[in-house]
């Protein structure tokens, strides 16, 4: 039981796929403009990592080798225009901020690599788990890099206004930079910086050194 | 002999590597993820359908709830909507043949046999095609036209906007613009749909004395009847706006449609 918990917990901080395993950064520098999209795109994203894991997990012993990533990126990309289809007849609002993204679900690096690496190997339940934990982690960062990027660039929570404008007689000035892809690389940049000075085995072993050479007289 | 759940058996027994055990694998992945994928398709359809029809009703709701006095002239005159009405973009005629409950300009824009190319030097909107019919809606009064709404469209800087534009009696004054769909970038482009910045567009003027198509968005501070102050941050935003406007105003747009109306036929 013990070890089934840790196929959750372990992903969300710990062994984090967006900070650890710089997985599933292309959306996160998308969909964190604000609050609400991350919040949506989380679900989706952790909903469909959930589902691709436990039907590729439960197919698993007869996948044939050669067309392995084949099948499950086709299995993926049917649960993404599943759920975009209800997205779009449900939280019409959302889909209109979401867009292309929620297909780009398909192509992110976070699910097809979970499906390769645990749902092959795993049975049922660990590999939902597995799911779940890295939907979560993902979301934690979403979450994060979404509130810092719509309070600092808008001022607004979800919509609510925090730190009211100059615009409208308060003392804050938007940072419009905040709304740009480039700050989610700086958000995420730093808290790879945070959370790899805590936990000091995440750093890597540089695998080339750099030779500084002199030039030749 | 044949018995379905031992031939299923015996195809699951096969190994992995094996040929037909791939293909079949294939095939049946293939085959239920397509059934799941359309059968969502279908019953989630109507559901998307009402949603944006609803969005649609609200946004122009809304839009006419911006004009002052609308209301009380709506009243007045013994209506509680617009009419719809299809008009040939070609002719500028109300095409009577077409149900105006069931057209759909969005996917008749895709449909080959119900719209056309648009040469390149005419598509300041960057559409590409656009449908041979489109929809207006009209408010009259005792066969007096008071307002009329075009639905307009074109590309922005990452996405199609689409908007509707309420033109007063004279065919030439804004008066008012509303957007109806968009994916600007959140923050900046996605501010073509703040109310504050929709107001600055009634009362502006379309075109001038000679019937030029003038209206521009600016950057800095506007002046003028012509000019509205761009979105900071969102040049190519503003840019698109005011190039479907002119787009859509103009002679492959609602232009034969709009002297017709002027002329008073």
């Amino acid at each position: 039981m013990a070890s089934l918990m840790k196929n959750i917990t372990l992903p969300i901080v710990k062994n984090n796929p967006i900070t650890l395993q710089i997985l599933g950064i292309c959306s996160a520098l998308a969909v964190t403009t604000s609050l609400s999209t991350a919040l949506t795109m989380s679900i989706a994203l952790t909903v469909v990592l959930c589902l691709s894991s436990a039907i590729i997990s439960s197919i698993r012993n007869h996948i044939p080798s050669v067309i392995r990533l084949i099948v499950q990126i086709t299995i993926i990309a049917s649960l993404v225009i599943v759920i975009d289809e209800f997205i779009q007849a449900f939280v019409y609002e959302t889909s209109k901020q979401l867009s292309i993204f929620v297909g780009l679900i398909v192509t992110n690096c976070l699910v097809l690599g979970r499906a390769e690496a645990f749902a092959m190997r795993n049975p049922v339940l660990p590999s939902i788990l597995d799911g779940l934990g890295n939907g979560l982690g993902y979301s934690l960062i979403l979450v994060v890099v979404g509130s810092v990027r719509e309070l600092l660039g808008a001022g607004t929570l979800l919509g609510f206004v925090i730190f009211v404008p100059m615009s409208e007689g308060g003392w804050f000035e938007p940072l419009g930079l905040m709304l740009l892809a480039p700050s989610a690389f700086f958000i995420i940049g730093f808290l790879i910086w945070g959370i790899r000075s805590y936990w000091t085995d995440q750093i890597e072993v540089a695998k080339f050194k750099l030779k500084i050479r002199r030039a030749r007289q | 002999m044949l018995n379905p759940s031992r031939i299923w058996l015996r195809f699951l027994a096969r190994p992995n590597d094996d040929r037909i055990k791939i293909f079949g694998v294939a095939t049946i992945v293939a085959l239920v993820c397509s059934i799941v994928v359309s059968t969502s398709s279908i019953i989630l359809r109507p559901i998307q359908q009402a949603q944006f029809e609803v969005e649609r009703q609200n946004r122009i709701a809304a839009m006419l709830d911006t004009l002052p006095g609308m209301r009380e002239i709506m009243e007045e005159a013994g209506v509680d909507g617009l009419e719809t009405r299809i008009v040939n973009l070609q002719t500028g005629d109300f095409a009577v043949q077409i149900d105006p409950e069931k057209y759909d300009q969005k996917s008749a824009a895709n449909d080959p046999e119900l719209s056309m190319a648009i040469p390149a030097d005419a598509d300041v909107a960057g559409l590409r095609r656009r449908a041979l019919y489109a929809p207006v809606h009209l408010l009259q009064r005792d066969n007096e036209l008071l307002l009329i709404v075009l639905p307009i469209s074109g590309v922005g800087y990452q996405s199609t906007i689409r908007a509707m534009l309420a033109l007063e009696a004279d065919l030439r004054t804004i008066a008012a613009l509303t957007i109806i769909e968009q994916a600007e970038t959140a923050g900046l482009g996605a501010n073509v749909e703040d109310p504050d910045w929709l107001a600055l567009w009634a009362g502006k003027q379309v075109s001038d004395e000679t019937g030029k198509i003038s209206i521009s968005v600016t950057r800095g501070s506007a002046a003028g009847p012509y000019e509205v102050d761009g979105i900071s941050g969102a040049t190519r935003t503003g840019n698109g706006v005011a190039n479907m406007l002119r787009y859509w105003l103009g002679d492959h747009g609602f232009g034969p449609f709009l002297e017709r109306m002027s002329e008073g036929s």
